[in-house]
């Protein structure tokens, strides 16, 4: 899940139409960027668009570390392709977030001042190759958890990016899966090094769904308006199920002693991650924090001068135009 | 084994693999979000080339190694890129003046290898001078939209251009192996494609209000292995690690 602990904003608008307004939802119809909207819908659908958005663009780092060292041309591209759709899917949901009446260049200068967030995920280092495996593996794996039920969300444009999203997330499962196989199956220091890939990011990835149900307390009303399909505790629970007989037949174990199949709750049973380690990261005091920040705001702040250029040249162009009409 | 021939298809893959490298160091810092994914676009085209040009050097060379092999088990005195290729990114400016640079004549090369007489590297030409004519319209652009934009990015044009400009020429030096080559109409005489070189970037440089550089002095040693930059081997280091530290594994 890209966003998390997205605080919902309580509206104090006219009640007849916040009631039609939940009817509209409840019916399952798009609400579309024209339509009436509670201001606590839309501020929230912004902060969790936006957050959702700079996970793409900020996701893109951890990944990008190793495009340069990929050990083989063809997995060279296939990384490079994978990245290059996560910019596309981070383009995709500025613009779904921009019909909310923001601007890209709103939502970024709020990313790189550390207004908003980004996954905590994302603020975890790969160390090395078979990392690209885990991540892809487990990090998109528990995206597209999130995300497929998004395709169903309330706002239309949201829900339409989510349908693009979807369809390039499960490739990028796939390559993170067949990388791991490969690890795996490959000579001792390869298996080592997809077990502790393995080791360093399963708590990371279960931690990508949000605390637990208990301690969540924004979710009711993002749920009640189809922003938020499923609760957290339903998403990790069903990432568990899923990956844990994946973990198996790979031969790798998953760092946790406890894990173990539930026959009467028909699911796993697992350890919870460390939540104090949780709220450091989300607190800017992750492994990767800093780096990723400064990263993002060195692109920003040392090309700002392609972007002025491009636009200066824009508008004599523009001028040109005019004057030659 | 033909060795004209093979040197020819490592100077055309070598320079595919290094600039698509090099540009695919931007990956996830460009400056703004359309420029990340036309420059992964930019850098998976030539990826695509380099296997298809080293995977034809491997089959020439007949001694059973692959594409992989030659780009990630050569050392530094075996790549056959120019020496424009491997220089640094420097600022954005830098990079997309080189690959402007690069294009323009990669471009050129490409026309008429698909006219080649070995029908595998006309094939090959056939899909790339599709893409490499994309690229060229694109870098071509953002030249000129930079050099014609503001001050600065005018100023950063021309430094990029004034610093990149003695290695144009090595692209059109050619050589015993060039001239055999030709001669076989397997590849054009880089020589022969300087004119229309200079015609296309003459537009361009006053397009972006940029003035070249007076003198034509050329580096060369890249594309005959003799003498690279000091800057290759770091490249190589990065791009050939794990299958160094590894020797033997499969990815
Ligand atoms: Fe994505
Ligand atoms: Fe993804």
């Amino acid at each position: 899940m890209y966003a998390q602990m997205v605080k919902s904003e309580a509206s104090q608008e006219d009640p007849e139409k916040l009631a039609a307004f939940q009817k509209r939802i409840d019916a399952n119809e798009k609400i579309e960027p024209k339509d009436w909207m509670p201001e606590g819908y839309r501020k929230t659908l912004i902060r969790q668009i936006g957050q959702h958005a700079h996970s793409e663009i900020v996701g893109q780092l951890p990944e990008g570390n190793w495009i340069t060292r990929a050990p083989t041309l063809e997995r060279k591209a296939i990384l490079l392709a994978k990245v290059q759709d996560e910019a596309g899917h981070g383009l995709y949901l500025y613009c779904a977030a921009e019909t909310l009446g923001v601007s890209r260049d709103e939502l970024t200068e709020m990313l790189l001042d550390g207004r908003m967030k980004y996954s905590s995920i994302f603020n975890y280092p790969t160390l090395t190759w078979a990392d690209m495996g885990a991540v892809g593996w487990l990090v998109d794996g528990a995206a597209i958890m999130n995300q497929v039920p998004l395709q169903r969300t309330s706002y239309g444009p949201y829900a339409r990016a989510m349908v693009r999203i979807c369809k390039e997330e499960s490739f990028h499962q796939r390559q993170g899966f067949d990388i791991m196989m490969k690890m795996a199956n490959g000579t001792p220091a390869q298996k080592q090094m997809a077990q502790d890939a393995l080791n360093r990011i399963w708590f990371p990835a279960l931690m990508m769904f949000g605390p637990s149900d208990k301690d969540s307390v924004h979710s009711s009303q993002s749920m009640a308006w189809k922003i938020k399909m499923n609760t957290n505790d339903e998403l990790r629970q069903k990432f568990v199920d899923q990956t844990a007989p994946q973990a198996e037949y790979l031969g790798l174990t998953v760092p946790d002693e406890t894990l173990a199949w539930n026959d009467e709750k028909g699911g796993y049973d697992f350890a919870e991650p460390d939540w104090s380690e949780f709220h450091d990261v989300i607190q800017g005091n992750g492994p990767c924090n800093a780096d990723r920040l400064e990263a993002r705001n060195r692109a920003w702040n040392d090309n700002a001068w392609v972007r002025e250029g491009m636009m200066a040249h824009a508008a004599k162009k523009r001028a040109q135009k005019v004057a030659a009409q | 084994m033909n060795n004209a021939l093979f040197e020819s298809l490592l100077r055309l893959g070598d320079n595919t693999l290094v600039i698509g490298h090099r540009v695919s160091e931007w990956c996830g810092v460009a400056p703004v979000l359309e420029e990340d994914i036309a420059l992964a676009n930019m850098a998976l085209d030539l990826i695509g080339q380099t296997q298809m040009w080293l995977g034809l050097a491997a089959d020439v060379e007949g001694e059973g190694r692959s594409a992989d092999d030659l780009a990630m088990l050569r050392d530094v005195w075996d790549f056959r890129n120019v020496l424009l290729v491997e220089q640094p990114n420097g600022d954005f400016g830098q990079t997309i003046m080189r690959q402007y640079l690069f294009d323009q004549f990669h471009l050129l090369q490409l026309q008429h290898l698909t006219q080649s007489t070995e029908d595998r590297i006309a094939a090959i030409a056939q899909k790339a001078v599709k893409e490499v004519t994309y690229h060229v319209d694109r870098s071509r652009d953002t030249v000129v939209a930079l050099g014609d934009g503001t001050e600065e990015s005018n100023r950063r044009m021309q430094a990029a251009l004034t610093k990149l400009w003695p290695y144009i020429g090595e692209m059109f030096a050619a050589d015993a192996i060039d001239l055999e080559m030709a001669t076989a109409g397997v590849i054009p005489d880089p020589a022969s494609l300087r004119a229309d070189y200079d015609a296309a970037t003459r537009v361009v440089f006053a397009d972006a209000v940029l003035t070249p550089p007076a003198g034509d002095f050329a580096h060369g040693g890249g594309k005959t292995g003799f003498r690279h930059s000091e800057h290759l081997g770091h490249l190589l280091t990065q791009m050939q690690w794990l299958q160094r530290a590894y020797p033997g594994a499969r990815w």
